[in-house]
């Protein structure tokens, strides 16, 4: 669940010896088709279904993204760079690493919900205190939830508006934190009455 | 041997100088403009009961009463650690959204996310190390901060390629070069026991390859800024002079919103181009803060 962590960035070994179809190589950065008609490698996300899963899952507009390229290096994870880059590129890191594709149920990272959360109106889960604490701590906690199952924000209010903490799992009443270990804080709860 | 001894010649009043070196420094967080206002981050601070004081030559910068490490700005990526002197480099730099900038010895990413807040997080910011090791810290802190127009290499800045680019040279460049950093001997004071000359000499040639390949990569009219922790006029001068000599660059006046000295011209029987006086020193009892080293220099002018 750390995978957008500095160090949960394992490559995959590449298999390049066939000369037929493309292949993901997880040396370098390939940026992403326009849309699923213009895929050549098999299994990458499109840019038109990122922007899609961003405005379906949470509700934040396709143009929230206008700036950004998406770019995919190892199995399934998704880049967003602001910048110009030729494609393919094979450096250590182009902009931040924001979304896990390549599985049933695609995985936002913590640093992205932080950067571009803010604009969802949907699947977020906003959090007293007392739990938002417990969440950035990285613990698991019974929420009590009646929207969808699957990957929420999970914010809190803090001064004067509600602001993206990172990504939770929701399953079966529990809330699991999937804040990565080196995003975990001990925050102390301020009593806001006093 | 205490280094600092050199430096009492080249400072208006030593006294004050090894005092301010024997005080610890204060914490000091910068609001970081790509994912929040200084109001807002002051609001959360206040709301969390942490005492800071703004300091009164840059907005946005605060001086903490404790560590800010378990607040809940931090969390958010508001805010960033970063000693007063380390906001120079950047400052001086100046880039502007869109530009091309490189950052050439960027870990662990203080000042590579201080210039893409600059930037508005617009254009291509290049932040290279060659140490692979602290490009994970590089990556961890400039995503924290909300980057995204920061590119990532790992190689050796002193014959670095633009290959993996479709450009063929930078607006501007930062070389926030490796040092004795005894600038920073009010936040570490082993510094001063694991000085030694040998290690100035050897840093030495590494700066001066380093600050070539710059002014190289970087286009006619763009600029480079030339950055150290370290008071040694080997470090710092002389190195300006050795590229001055062989690149076509030169040396301009630079506007510090701190209290500096100018560089020096002669030391220890070498006398290095007038120009070099432009560059800017900062001595810890000059603002009470770290030490510091910073020149502009003006590419093919």
């Amino acid at each position: 669940m750390s995978d957008d962590s500095a160090a949960g960035d394992a490559e995959d070994a590449s298999t390049g010896d066939r000369e037929s179809a493309p292949e993901n190589d997880g040396g370098q950065f390939d940026r992403l088709p326009e849309t699923p008609a213009n895929r050549t490698v098999p299994g990458r996300a499109s840019r038109a279904e990122v922007l899609d899963w961003w405005a379906d899952r949470f509700g934040v507009p396709r143009e929230t993204f206008a700036d950004h390229t998406f770019w995919e290096r190892g199995k399934g994870k998704i880049w967003a760079f602001a910048g110009d880059a030729p494609d393919p590129i094979a450096i250590e890191g182009l902009g931040m690493a924001v979304l896990r594709t390549r599985q049933e149920h695609w995985k936002p990272t913590t640093n992205a919900v932080q950067r571009f959360g803010g604009a969802a109106t949907r699947n977020v889960v906003v959090l007293d205190p007392e739990p938002a604490a417990r969440f950035v701590r990285g613990e698991d906690q019974e929420l009590d939830w009646d929207g969808d199952w699957g990957y929420l924000i999970v914010a809190h209010e803090i001064a004067d508006a509600v602001e993206p903490i990172g990504v939770g799992l929701f399953l079966h009443g529990e809330l699991r934190s999937t804040v990565p270990k080196g995003r975990q804080e001990d925050v102390s709860v301020v009593d806001r009455q006093g | 041997m205490n280094p600092l001894d050199r430096y009492e010649s080249l400072v208006d009043d030593p006294v004050a100088f090894r005092d301010a070196c024997d005080r610890p420094l204060p914490q000091v967080v910068r609001v970081n403009a790509i994912k929040a206002d200084e109001d807002r981050a002051r609001r959360a601070l206040d709301e969390a009961g942490v005492g800071y004081e703004p300091v009164d030559w840059h907005p946005g910068v605060f001086r903490m009463d404790d560590k800010p490490g378990t607040t809940w700005p931090y969390v958010h990526g508001w805010l960033h650690g970063q000693e007063e002197v380390s906001l120079l480099p950047a400052l001086a730099l100046d880039p502007d959204p869109g530009e091309r900038v490189w950052d050439a010895c960027a870990a662990p990413g203080s000042k590579t996310s201080h210039l893409a807040a600059l930037m508005d997080d617009r254009g291509t910011l290049v932040g290279n190390d060659s140490s692979l090791g602290r490009l994970s810290a590089l990556r961890h802190n400039a995503e924290r901060l909300g980057v995204t127009n920061l590119a990532v290499t790992n190689a050796d800045a002193r014959n670095y390629s633009l290959k993996p680019f479709d450009f063929e040279a930078f607006d501007r460049a930062l070389v926030d070069a490796p040092c004795s950093c005894e600038g920073t001997c009010r936040k570490n004071p082993d510094v001063l026991d694991e000085w030694s000359m040998d290690h100035v000499r050897s840093v030495a040639g590494i700066q001066k390859g380093i600050l070539r390949r710059a002014v190289q990569a970087t286009r006619e009219g763009g600029v480079v800024v030339y950055a150290t922790c370290t008071f040694a006029p080997e470090e710092n001068e002389a190195v300006l002079a050795h590229v001055l000599d062989r690149e076509d660059c030169r040396v301009v006046p630079c506007d510090l919103p701190l209290s500096t000295e100018p560089g020096v011209t002669a030391w220890d029987d070498t006398e290095y181009p007038d120009q070099v006086r432009h560059a800017n020193r900062v001595y810890p009892h000059l603002n009470d803060t770290g030490g510091f080293f910073v020149a502009k220099l003006e590419v093919g002018a």
